[in-house]
């Protein structure tokens, strides 16, 4: 217990914190604001690793590392406007839409990584982002202009959700589209919106990985990250301020056992530590499920003119 | 721009449209193999040529195609009641893993058992363990609403870290050296050769025979209705007096089973053991199936051949050209997306409002 | 004479073969309320809905105050100065009063929102027309009125000149109604000019100045409310003189078929509070009340979809059974609210979902496989005895029209399958019927109530439950009240006058005084 206590007294497990959760609150931001407006988006994962490769590349290609995430963003935009017209305009099912979008885009990816480099004994590299050293406060200096990004999304979000026209749009369309409809909105154009940006955001988190975290591509790089930003979002009730502290959370715990890993106090194999991190999600999923108030048209698909 | 339902749907056009999506996906898909500077025809040519060019292409290809039927089968069980199974591929794991616990773990004493008896336990084992670990989830679904997505999903990976916990643990195989693999099956258990000098097994049989009968359990029985009542409209379906939860376990027992036993054939009639990377997706492959053959489980054999040709005719193909052998599962995943577009344009039409 | 406010000319549109408007003209003036009358069916709802812009017309064209009106853009529509009170509210249920009625009306592009001056404006609306609400309160906890009250709002807070109301009164009590005619005065007062849709005749004839009445898709007559008696209308509506279903007095009322005691269900509002009643054989007892007051637990509850939780309920003198397949063994006919939604899976054939409350008993399966023979014979002939038109056995249930799907419920719940062509019918101990003639115009909704008349002849307990006053009057040898979930003594139909269940559905206290 003391050593556990130790442990978290040291600004290096807090810095750990914030660098795992900066793609999970990139990540859980933009399912948020896909399910806000009433879709599921399936597509997370493989848009996580497609934005990541793609961020990567154009950085290796020599372009500048912000230029990597705009990158990484429109790739997840293309992707998220893939599962729009699949979804919206021609109201598939979003379960199947989505799942085929992440075996799209990952497949994709590790492709054209084994196109660009046919035979590499070690993976190429990039030079990452440098940590933020001219900023004054403890922790948040040691990291990467990303995560700052990350963290004032959270706020910029809610406000734009909670106190614009088009956030009420947004949540309107994710409760009752023939309301949205009545009063003039196009539900289609503001579900493909939210569906767009919302990826753009799961781009920037895949990116993250290699642009930031490391500093190369690899295959298994996202690992299901993109799985439990989906589960974060429930925990989170659609909300910005709890999917920062779910992201938080998880990460404290991802980070928790990881040092307990490697302090040598592991009596148990090291891959129950590594469980951890899916079985906490389930656990999150299984607290909030009877609470959960969903926006009420999620995963309905809204037929126009249709009675 | 509306969505407008057609008129008539004519039976041609059904099966005329999956078959073109296919088709579209190739001819889009020829871009990847320019960028791999590779001359297209050739690429395609080698591909089918490695998938179903010959008997020992075909017979990789069945072998390739067994595991796709169950676990194609597994989510078109599941996915007709609405039970959205991604789990597919840990329960194929968890089976493979009851199978070497029946089948190997004694060290080859077979716990005095007659070989027929032990295989059939085997069998019942690796189902079992696949369905209870689908339980889970589907209860948490009917009691407490939460998502089965997301929980097979996660489910997903923490079986992977189990079975490396358990490769290099109790299952470990001690003779075997580098790669961590588990306990070999006893001899007498493993599957015969359909085909001598191929890898070719009898567990083909065993797949196509479940996909017959799951084909007859659905349209036939009692529990098919109820299954497909409860997809398709589950509070009209509790009106009419179908037992809902009951029928939800039913699915996921059933589902979870038929991936398990994907698992348990794999060990028994291609590995003889358990390793981290016998199944290069498996599960998740079984979903592109299911929608590919429209959750019609006599059209997931056709769905597993097809897709199984292209990932055996596209390791051969980049041994000789170069192409990555990932723009097989790039035209998977592309024709999964062509061929639901293209069946929901064969119901409706796209008007300006 | 004043240009009309709104004009269409020769408005047509078709949805595959059938033409719900045929060539409609038509002319709204300012100040004035015109009604469109019509049965379930005859084009009122598409007509409207095009003038909002939810369907675009295949012919005419439609002008508001002289400018023509950009077809299949309810934004456009909304700028025109026309504001709808859908039948169906429009309504978020997680979102605030405030919320609801601001959204849409500020550009999407604009980086913030004006909430005070907007929360003024509402104000300032809803005093004027006399529309009391709570700005910040969740549309979820809501009454029906409140919330038809804000669906009004949303309308007038866009500065709407013409109002549509599509069926205002389906949800409202006959005392809510008449407090939602005060306000429409107070609009006209105002200089609004309405469109009130509606198949009542008699409130029809007390609301506007002038009716228009649609027969399947034609525009029929139009005429001055002064001077029009609701017999004309309803030959209009229909086309032919309409007979009242004949109804004896019960010859013979038998025993006790079920009986509730102190019955208590359901939470939140659908709940039902210590209900009391009883229902012999041989006799109709009508539940009268709005929608939402409790029905929709008292129908599950005896359709077996859920339970009790205090009280007894005995069937056939045992307690009853919380199993649909095992009810309908014993007898019950259920005949469900929402045909589409609980009534049949739509996707699957017409012949499994005639035998699908039966197909667990021998007559369609044995040992777990299907009969399918016997069954779809029996399909065949439920189609042919209850003239289910519109589709075969073996096509999907969800092709037949409303009215075709309720003859195949009915024919489920009424024809069993061991009455041999020959044989003696085998009539249903207890009919459970929630709102069946909701939805279908005049000739279906005839056929519905000789069939329910039929059954009661041949010795059925029938429960009917409706949320048609002329329809509890007409059928019910006993009526019963319900409200907020107390339901009134059952008395015979001649103790009830129509003022005093008009003030039970309210909840007014009924004379007996047990009730509410």
């Amino acid at each position: 217990m003391m050593e556990v206590l130790d442990m978290l007294a040291q600004p290096a497990f807090w810095i750990a914190v914030l660098r795992i959760a900066t793609p999970l609150i990139l990540g859980t931001l933009g399912v948020l604001l896909c399910e806000r407006a009433g879709v599921l988006n399936l597509g997370i994962e493989g848009i996580m690793v497609a934005g990541a490769f793609a961020g990567w590349l154009a950085v290796y290609g020599g372009a500048s590392l912000w230029t990597g995430v705009l990158v990484a963003a429109l790739t997840g935009a293309v992707f998220g406007l893939l599962h729009a017209v699949l979804t919206v305009s021609l109201a598939l099912s979003q379960h199947v839409s989505g799942l085929g979008i992440t075996l799209l885009a990952t497949a994709l990816s590790y492709y054209g990584y084994r196109v660009s480099f046919p035979k590499v004994s070690t993976p190429p590299t990039i030079e990452p982002f440098a940590d933020m050293d001219w900023l004054a406060i403890p922790v948040l200096a040691q990291q990467t202009p990303l995560t700052l990004l990350a963290l004032l999304l959270v706020p910029l979000l809610a406000y734009v959700l909670y106190r614009t026209p088009v956030g009420l749009a947004v949540r309107m369309v994710g409760e009752n589209p023939q309301a949205a409809e009545g009063q003039g909105v196009s539900v289609a154009a503001v579900r493909t919106g939210a569906i767009v940006a919302g990826s753009a955001l799961m781009g920037v988190a895949g990116s993250f990985l290699t642009l930031s975290a490391f500093n190369a591509f690899f295959f298994n790089m996202v690992n299901g990250r993109g799985w439990i930003c989906v589960a974060l979002v429930v925990f989170a009730s659609w909300r910005p301020g709890k999917a920062l502290l779910g992201a938080l959370l998880f990460a404290f715990f991802d980070a928790l056992q990881l040092r307990l890993q490697q302090s040598g106090g592991a009596t148990l194999p090291y891959q129950m530590y590594l469980m951890l991190p899916y079985v906490l999600s389930i656990a999150a999923l299984v607290l909030v499920a009877r609470k959960a108030s969903y926006p009420q048209a999620l995963m309905k698909p809204y037929r126009k003119g249709e009675r | 721009m509306r969505l407008e339902k057609r008129a008539t749907g004519s039976t041609a056009a059904l099966v005329l449209a999956p078959i073109g999506a296919v088709v579209f996906t190739l001819l889009v898909s020829s871009v990847l193999v320019w960028w791999a500077g590779a001359a297209v025809t050739e690429t395609y040519g080698l591909l089918l040529k490695g998938g179903f060019g010959s008997v020992f292409a075909l017979s990789e290809t069945l072998t390739r195609a067994i595991p796709l039927i169950l676990t194609g089968l597994a989510v078109t069980v599941a996915f007709k009641a609405r039970l959205f199974n991604i789990g597919a591929e840990g329960q194929l794991y968890v089976g493979a893993l009851a199978a070497v616990a029946v089948g190997g773990m004694h060290g080859g004493t077979g716990f005095g058992l007659p070989p027929a008896l032990l295989f059939g336990l085997m069998l019942l084992a690796s189902a079992l363990a696949g369905a209870l670990l689908l339980l889970g989830p589907a209860l948490l679904k009917s009691r407490l609403g939460v998502d089965e997505v997301v929980t097979t999903l996660l489910l997903n990976f923490i079986v992977l870290l189990f079975v490396s916990m358990m490769l290099n643990g109790p299952m470990k195989d001690p003779l075997a050296m580098g790669w961590p693999q588990s306990v070999g099956l006893m001899g007498e258990l493993e599957l015969s050769k359909l085909v001598p000098q191929t890898r070719l097994h009898t567990g083909l049989i065993w797949a196509c025979t479940l996909a017959v009968m799951v084909w007859l359990l659905m349209r036939y029985t009692v529990l098919g209705f109820d299954i497909r009542a409860i997809g398709a409209n589950a509070r009209a379906a509790a009106f009419a007096g179908v037992p809902v939860t009951r029928t939800v376990v039913l699915v996921a027992m059933l589902s979870g089973a038929l991936a398990g036993l994907a698992g348990a054939i794999e060990v028994a009639g291609r590995t003889g053991y358990v390793t981290l990377d016998m199944s290069p997706g498996y599960g998740y492959t079984g979903i592109v199936i299911a929608m590919l053959a429209g959750l019609h489980p006599l059209a997931v054999v056709a769905a597993s051949v097809f897709v199984a040709g292209m990932l055996v005719g596209a390791d051969s193909m980049s041994r000789a050209v170069g192409v990555p052998t990932f723009i097989a599962d790039v035209i998977v995943a592309a024709s999964l997306i062509a061929v639901l577009v293209a069946t929901q344009m064969t119901q409706y039409r796209l008007r300006r409002t | 004479m004043t240009a009309p406010v709104l004009e269409l000319t020769q408005i047509t549109k078709r949805f595959g073969d059938l033409v719900a408007n045929d060539a409609i003209s038509l002319q709204l003036h300012a100040g004035e309320v015109l009604a469109l009358l019509g049965e379930n069916g005859a084009g009122k709802s598409t007509l409207v809905s095009i003038l909002f812009g939810h369907y675009v017309a295949d012919a005419g064209q439609i002008k508001v105050f002289g400018e023509p009106l950009p077809p299949g853009d309810p934004k456009a529509a909304l700028d025109a100065g026309i504001g709808m009170v859908h039948q169906h509210f429009t309504l978020a249920d997680n979102l605030s009063v405030l919320d609801n009625v601001v959204m849409g009306s500020e550009p999407l592009w604009q980086p913030f929102s004006r909430r005070q001056a907007a929360r003024q404006r509402l104000d300032e609306v809803a005093r004027r027309f006399g529309l009391d609400v709570d700005p910040d309160a969740l549309i979820g906890n809501l009454s029906v009125g409140e919330r038809q009250r804000v669906e009004i709002l949303k309308a007038l807070y866009r500065g709407a000149r013409i109002l549509i109301l599509d069926e205002p009164t389906a949800v409202l009590t006959p005392g809510e109604s008449e407090a939602l005619f005060a306000v429409l005065g107070q609009m006209v007062a105002q200089g609004l000019s309405i469109i009130f849709i509606s198949h009542k005749l008699g409130e029809v004839l007390r609301v506007s100045q002038r009716i228009a009445v649609l027969r399947s898709g034609k525009l029929v007559a139009q005429a001055d409310a002064q001077g029009t008696t609701q017999e004309q209308l309803a030959l209009w509506m229909v086309g032919h003189a309409v007979d009242a279903p004949h109804t004896q007095p019960a010859a013979t009322v038998g025993e006790v078929v079920c009986a509730l005691d102190a019955v208590s269900a359901g939470v939140g509002r659908e709940r039902l509070h210590a209900v009391s009643l009883q229902l012999r054989a041989g006799e109709i007892v009508a539940i009268a009340g709005v929608s939402g007051n409790g029905q929709t637990a008292l129908a599950e509850l005896l359709s077996g979809t859920r339970a009790a939780s205090s009280g007894t309920v005995r069937l056939l003198g045992a307690p009853l059974v919380q199993r649909p397949s095992r009810l309908v063994e014993l007898g019950v006919a259920r005949i469900p609210e929402d045909r589409h939604a609980v009534g049949v899976v739509g996707d699957l054939p017409v012949w499994e979902n005639v035998v699908s409350e039966r197909l667990r008993s021998p007559v369609f399966s044995r040992w777990s496989w299907v009969r399918r023979a016997r069954a779809r014979a029996h399909a065949r002939q439920v189609i042919a005895q209850f003239d289910v038109r519109g589709a075969g056995a073996l096509a999907p249930a969800r092709a037949l029209s409303g009215g075709n799907m309720q003859k195949l419920i009915l024919g489920r719940a009424l024809l069993h399958p061991d009455s041999g062509a020959a044989g003696a019918a085998i009539t249903p101990r207890l009919i459970v019927a929630h709102q069946p003639s909701w939805g279908l115009d005049i000739g279906a909704v005839a056929y519905v109530q000789q069939q329910l008349i039929a059954a009661r002849d041949a010795g059925a307990a029938v429960l009917l439950i409706s949320d048609d006053l002329d329809e509890v009057m007409t059928m019910g040898d006993r009526i019963a009240v319900m409200h907020a979930g107390y339901l009134s003594d059952a008395r015979p139909a001649c103790d009830w006058s129509r003022e005093a269940i008009g003030l039970a559905m309210a909840g007014g206290s009924v004379d007996t005084g047990t009730a509410a």
